[in-house]
């Protein structure tokens, strides 16, 4: 047998309820990490990118498992899968977007077991919900031991695998206000199949009439801070929905991200994508706004 | 830490350290040496097994997560003498050559046809595109799954 990829040594603690996970965590601190799909966390353990002392296992906690509208929100519990993301009708009707991305997203083996919760706090630069999460302004619902806090997705993200989740919280759900008028969809160029992006980008619109009444632009994989490209939103809002300001709006998103050159690509063939693929979501979002798409 | 997992509907109780991963605890500790163990990154896929009824890579999950849980591996899929449909597929179409991915892909295939028993060429293809084979460039796979699928819905779930 060749050389095995193992995680170093760790203990292993199993949460039943939400309850216990924040005992848990309460008990092991900042040495603690949870784990829900393992996706990212396990191979960069076998790598030793990642040695927690102990992992907190929150796969049995079906309550955070679950897709619905609660009155014009709509809830996506951290424990829910990308399969259940995509497979949901719910997220279709509201935000296409969502299907876009975990279409997208790794293979449908992986789909199977990774979570939207992990992608969020795993917060890899090159992560695909964070920007679609990002586009259409939700918030994160975090509980710790001094009760429940909202973080805007927009400021969830603190850096490069680093969010705002402190040691002894615990990511439970996060929350999309469904508005009327709104379209949205997500685009991503990638190597080959299943990889991480070398660019992408999701956007929201909102149309009154012909007009754009408010927008949102998420970008991954391309420097941006926060996935978000505030400056061409702000362009966007108020003008009217032609494909000459689309344009312009990606010509600002591209302007603003700072992409570094890696194995992907070099850094002015993302800026490229950043911006081209600002617009192609922008028109496939508008598109769908109007209900022509 | 003692963990028990029900594996092809048998009850195995085994003390493992909580990093053993479960391909390994498959193959070393219950001697399931059907599961292949490839990449180590959850890329190739010849670690497919059910998880809960569920194709995952088992490389990428640990033993101690399925404590309490069910697994299925390519030694569950025959029904003692009689293969699985799928499995007869890959042999009447040539699924396979060299072998390494075809648990994995198997297993995948029977929880496609499982929930959508007249699969499109597109999605079968879809359905095991995190799955690597290096030897029949996936036409003869989707030959035998397209086989199975023709072959009616004798569906072997466990």
């Amino acid at each position: 047998m060749g050389p095995m990829q193992v995680p170093a040594h760790f203990e292993y603690e199993r949460a039943t309820s939400v309850d216990h996970a924040l005992a848990l965590l309460a008990k092991w601190g900042s040495e603690a990490r949870v784990v829900a799909g393992g996706h990212s966390l396990i191979p960069m353990m076998k790598l030793r990118l990642a040695r927690p002392e102990a992992l907190v296992d929150i796969n049995d906690l079906e309550e955070l498992a679950y897709v619905r509208l609660d009155g014009d929100v709509l809830a996506v519990g951290a424990m829910t899968r990308h399969a259940d993301l995509l497979a949901s009708p719910l997220v279709g009707e509201h935000y296409p977007i969502f299907h876009d991305a975990e279409r997208v997203i790794a293979d449908p083996v992986v789909r199977n077991r990774g979570t939207v919760g992990g992608s969020l706090c795993q917060a890899d630069p090159s992560e695909d919900l964070s920007a679609a999460f990002a586009a259409v302004d939700a918030a994160a619902v975090v509980r710790g031991p001094d009760g429940v806090r909202r973080v805007p997705v927009r400021e969830f993200h603190t850096g490069p695998y680093e969010t705002v989740v402190a040691p002894g919280e615990l990511l439970v759900e996060v929350v999309v206000p469904v508005r009327p008028g709104g379209g949205s969809a997500y685009e991503k160029v990638e190597r080959r199949v299943g990889d991480w992006a070398v660019a992408a980008a999701g956007a929201a619109v909102w149309l009154a009439g012909d007009t754009i009444a408010d927008a949102g632009i998420g970008l991954t994989a391309v420097g941006a801070a926060h996935f978000h490209a505030p400056a061409a939103e702000e362009f966007l809002r108020g003008s009217a929905a032609t494909d000459s300001v689309l344009v312009e709006a990606g010509r600002i998103a591209a302007e603003r991200c700072e992409p570094v050159a890696d194995q992907r690509g070099p850094a002015d063939y993302k800026k490229h994508l950043a911006g081209e693929l600002t617009v192609r979501a922008l028109r496939r979002a508008v598109a769908r706004a109007r209900g022509v798409a | 830490m003692q963990i028990t997992v029900t594996v092809n509907g048998d009850e195995h109780t085994a003390d493992v350290e909580p990093r053993l991963l479960l391909v390994h605890f498959l193959r070393d500790k219950l001697g399931l040496t059907g599961t292949h163990w490839g990449c180590d990154t959850s890329n190739c896929g010849v670690c497919v097994v059910w998880l809960d009824g569920t194709p995952v890579k088992s490389c990428t999950v640990l033993a101690v997560m399925a404590d309490g849980h069910t697994v299925r591996t390519v030694e569950g899929l025959a029904d003692g003498a009689a293969l699985d449909p799928v499995q007869e597929g890959f042999v009447r179409c040539h699924g396979l050559q060299c072998g390494f991915c075809t648990p994995g892909m198997m297993m995948t295939a029977r929880w496609l046809l499982d929930h959508n028993p007249d699969p499109s060429e597109d999605e079968i293809r879809e359905a095991i595109s995190g799955q690597s084979c290096r030897c029949t460039g996936y036409e003869n796979i989707v030959r035998s799954v397209r086989w199975a699928a023709s072959r009616g819905t004798e569906v072997s779930a466990s």
